[in-house]
């Protein structure tokens, strides 16, 4: 991800005097990937669309005030992290009157979890890693995380965020940052191995039987 | 992973993978790795995990009529039509 260079492209004193064209053009740059993130994050389009909106009209309201120390990009990350974070956590109050604050890890994830699942199942051909089946598979690995894991992980690894700038965005350490990007890492390659290690059974036994 | 060696390091592979560690450790791990089929395993998934989620989660947009109702929701009707830069986010 190239965000140093988008970054210069915006000027921060249109963008500070409120200037509608350079806040368009803000928009357009970064409704992709805030749309993208709030939809893992929240699991559902509408949510996420919410999100979407909330975040740029919190970044248009609260630009005159944007200070600079922070990249724009990170800026606008924090505020899309924070409205999905709300959102998730409305969605749980609504449903289940439930005690644990959503920032907290939940007791299972504080721990390092040894790896069960030892299957090299690195053979199987791409085509295969890619199906409709198995991206949905790994969609729901993805929803079993916590949402601070989660985030942690969509940040980093699919946003492309540094360290350092995911620590921004979440206001933690980046040692937390990193304890939890393994956490979230190690968990799904344990779902993943579960999932891909049988079909590289499946595909070396000749038979091919899974019964 | 019941091997002493193994546990210690588990924490340290996340890291690892991303070449985000110190020499030492880092070589301390290469040469475990050399050893252990098992440790070998479990980074090689590891690796190919990540690898997988960067390669399936497609490139960040927004369908159309969502973004329609964004600029109108943010009073940037004017702006939609210019779509000219809607690729930069993929750079
Ligand atoms: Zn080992």
């Amino acid at each position: 991800m190239n965000q140093e260079k988008r970054v210069e492209e915006f000027s921060l004193e249109a963008l500070r005097a409120g200037n509608k064209a350079e806040f368009a053009r803000l928009v357009e740059a970064y409704s992709g990937v805030i749309y993208r993130l709030a939809l893992k994050v929240v699991e559902d389009p509408q949510d996420a669309e919410d999100v979407l909106q909330e975040t740029f009209i919190k970044a248009y309201r609260a630009l005159p005030n944007f200070d600079g120390r922070s990249s724009l990009s990170t800026w606008l990350y924090r505020i899309a992290t924070n409205e999905a974070l709300m959102t998730l956590r409305r969605r749980k109050s609504a449903s289940v009157a439930n005690t644990i604050s959503i920032e907290e890890p939940s007791p299972n994830e504080d721990n390092e979890q040894e790896p069960i699942q030892i299957v090299d199942w690195c053979c199987l051909p791409e085509t295969e890693m890619m199906s409709a089946e198995a991206r949905a598979y790994m969609e729901k690995a993805i929803e079993t995380l916590s949402p601070a894991l989660r985030t942690v992980f969509l940040l980093r690894d699919i946003e492309g965020l540094s360290t350092q700038e995911t620590a921004e965005v979440l206001n933690v350490s980046e040692v937390v940052v990193k304890t939890r990007l393994s956490r979230a890492r190690m968990r799904l390659r344990e779902l993943l191995s579960e999932y891909f290690g049988e079909r590289a059974a499946r595909r070396s036994t000749p038979e091919g039987e899974n019964s | 992973m019941s091997h002493q060696n193994c546990r210690h390091l588990l924490g340290s592979l996340s890291d690892y993978v991303d070449g985000e560690l110190a020499d030492e450790v880092c070589a301390e791990i290469d040469r475990h790795l050399e050893e252990c089929e098992n440790c070998r395993i479990v980074v090689d998934s590891l690796r190919k995990t990540i690898y997988l989620y960067k390669v399936t989660s497609g490139p960040p947009s927004v369908p159309e009529e969502v973004r329609q109702r964004l600029y109108l929701s943010l009073d940037l009707e004017e702006f939609i039509e210019r779509k000219a830069n809607s690729e930069m986010g993929k750079a």
